[in-house]
């Protein structure tokens, strides 16, 4: 076997076979290549998308309310602590056992994964909106709803988006033992390693890693660039949501 | 006779439960035993990650707080080692480390090096000018100052961010089969339709998750005593 990038030892393999389709260990169909890398990534991007969607409808609204009203605070802290100790195996194998498996059902199971951290960020983003600002809008004759749409949500954009991050990432790394659940993703070499052998799993591994870093990257640029002007001004602002976490520390 | 015949019945019941795929407390009662041997290989994983974790962003955040340029060059650097899904990372340091504990703890310990460092960086930077101008005009040297100023009054962030990382590991330590490093993930994987077998394996590890959480909770009562009387006003 000739490969471009023997040098790079089972990395160089892993390479070769993200390019170049050769015939599956078992026999029969081909493994690998670019056009069955894609055929991979689109149902691994659309299962995450769809998710990720469902999820912001979700907790954004939720979210923005429980700020603008100022309660249930402790109930948008906690269920970001909660959603962190349920580890997303279980999560799907608690899904798998009692629903079944199928597209379904995996990405009900991505979407309460994705929940938590976007409820928490945008319950943060709104109660750190400065209340003389919420005021100034009040006293300018502006609605309820005038000032979550106009004031609170532009505001919080920041940090619902570091919220949105870490969700986005994190399903898009859960989407990765979808195979478990029956659907086929970038995991699917992974879980079946006989039919694409060991280079095939290693080249899912370095696309998963890739795909989850470059996400990191796009939504970061997204989150700045929907920064409202006047956060961009304070050099903290600029700095502190690069790698964001939910901390508990950041509420007050 | 009829004792036989109580037992099969008995035996049958059992069957149709397991068959049915129902939840079985009786077959997990039998069956918990299976259950300690991960449970603990879990936990020995979780606690090395954290512990190893802990030894390695603490020092990089007491470096990084006193030479400010290494802030940034270290968070990008465990920014990334953040986001890589640990799925992956098993998987690109086989080839590296091979398969068994050693693979699992490395990429868990990158992944908790962020949560940790940011936290300590973030508790010392919080401590008030005015105690360390204090501290300083008390005569401390700056090493005296960190460890027994700064440092201690770090120590809820400082605890705030072993909390996050070690219920996220006890998480992320189900996925470490796959580098063949067993735990409660792997028993969650050897039946995963299985609906008794689910819940236990996955209830064991929330149960983990909440346990630890609570020990490091009291722990940082116990250390940080001054906390407690400001909380009442």
């Amino acid at each position: 076997m000739t490969t471009t990038f023997a040098v790079l030892g089972e990395f160089g393999d892993a390479i070769d076979f993200i390019f170049n389709s050769r015939e599956s260990r078992l026999g029969g169909a081909q493994v690998g290549g670019l056009g069955q890398i894609w055929d991979l990534m689109w149902p691994h991007l659309k299962l995450s998308g769809a998710a990720m969607g469902i999820a912001c409808l979700i907790s954004i609204p939720i979210g923005l309310w429980l700020g603008h009203i100022g309660k249930g605070g402790f109930l948008a802290i906690n269920v970001s602590n909660v959603g962190r100790a349920v580890p997303s195996l279980a999560l799907i194998a608690f899904f798998v056992a009692y629903l079944g498996v199928g597209f379904l059902n995996l990405m009900l199971a991505l979407v309460l994964l994705a929940i938590p951290p976007i409820i928490t960020n945008t319950y943060t983003g709104t109660r750190q909106v400065d209340r003389e600002t919420v005021d100034a809008a009040r006293g300018m004759g502006m609605t309820g709803a005038q000032i979550v749409r106009r004031v609170e949500l532009p505001l919080a954009l920041p940090l619902i988006f570091g919220g949105i991050r870490i969700s986005a990432v994190n399903v898009i790394a859960t989407a990765t033992i979808a195979p478990l659940a029956g659907v086929t993703t970038l995991g699917d070499p992974i879980i079946n390693v006989n039919t694409y052998g060991d280079e095939g799993r290693l080249a899912a591994a370095l696309i998963v890693a890739l795909l989850a870093v470059a996400t990191e990257l796009a939504l970061g640029a997204v989150q700045r660039a929907v920064t409202p002007r006047g956060l961009k001004l304070t050099p903290a602002g600029r700095r502190r949501h690069r790698f964001p976490i939910t901390r508990r520390e950041a509420i007050p | 006779m009829i004792l036989e015949l109580a037992q099969v019945q008995i035996h049958n019941r059992t069957d149709t439960c397991e068959s049915n795929n129902g939840f079985c407390p009786d077959w997990i009662a039998d069956h918990f035993g299976d259950y300690v041997h991960p449970f603990f290989q879990h936990l020995i994983l979780v606690g090395l990650t954290v512990a190893i974790g802990f030894a390695i962003s603490f020092t990089l955040a007491l470096i990084a707080y006193r030479r400010r340029w290494l802030i940034n060059p270290v968070t990008q650097v465990t920014g990334i080692l953040y986001t890589i899904p640990s799925v992956a990372a098993f998987f690109l340091l086989l080839p590296i480390t091979g398969r068994g504990t050693d693979t699992a703890l490395v990429a868990l310990v990158s992944y908790v090096l962020l949560i940790i460092f940011r936290n300590v960086l973030t508790g010392l930077d919080n401590v008030p000018a005015e105690t360390k101008d204090a501290g300083r005009g008390m005569g401390l040297t700056a090493n005296q100052l960190l460890w027994r100023v700064e440092v201690p009054l770090a120590l809820p962030e400082i605890m705030a961010g072993l909390r996050i990382a070690t219920t996220t590991t006890v998480g992320l330590a189900t996925l470490a089969f796959f580098a063949g490093a067993g735990g409660l993930g792997e028993k969650i994987f050897s039946d995963i339709t299985y609906k008794s077998n689910v819940v236990v394996a996955g209830g064991l590890a929330v149960l983990m998750a909440a346990a630890l959480d609570g020990l490091i909770l009291l722990a940082q009562k116990a250390i940080t005593p001054w906390t407690r009387a400001v909380a009442q006003p």
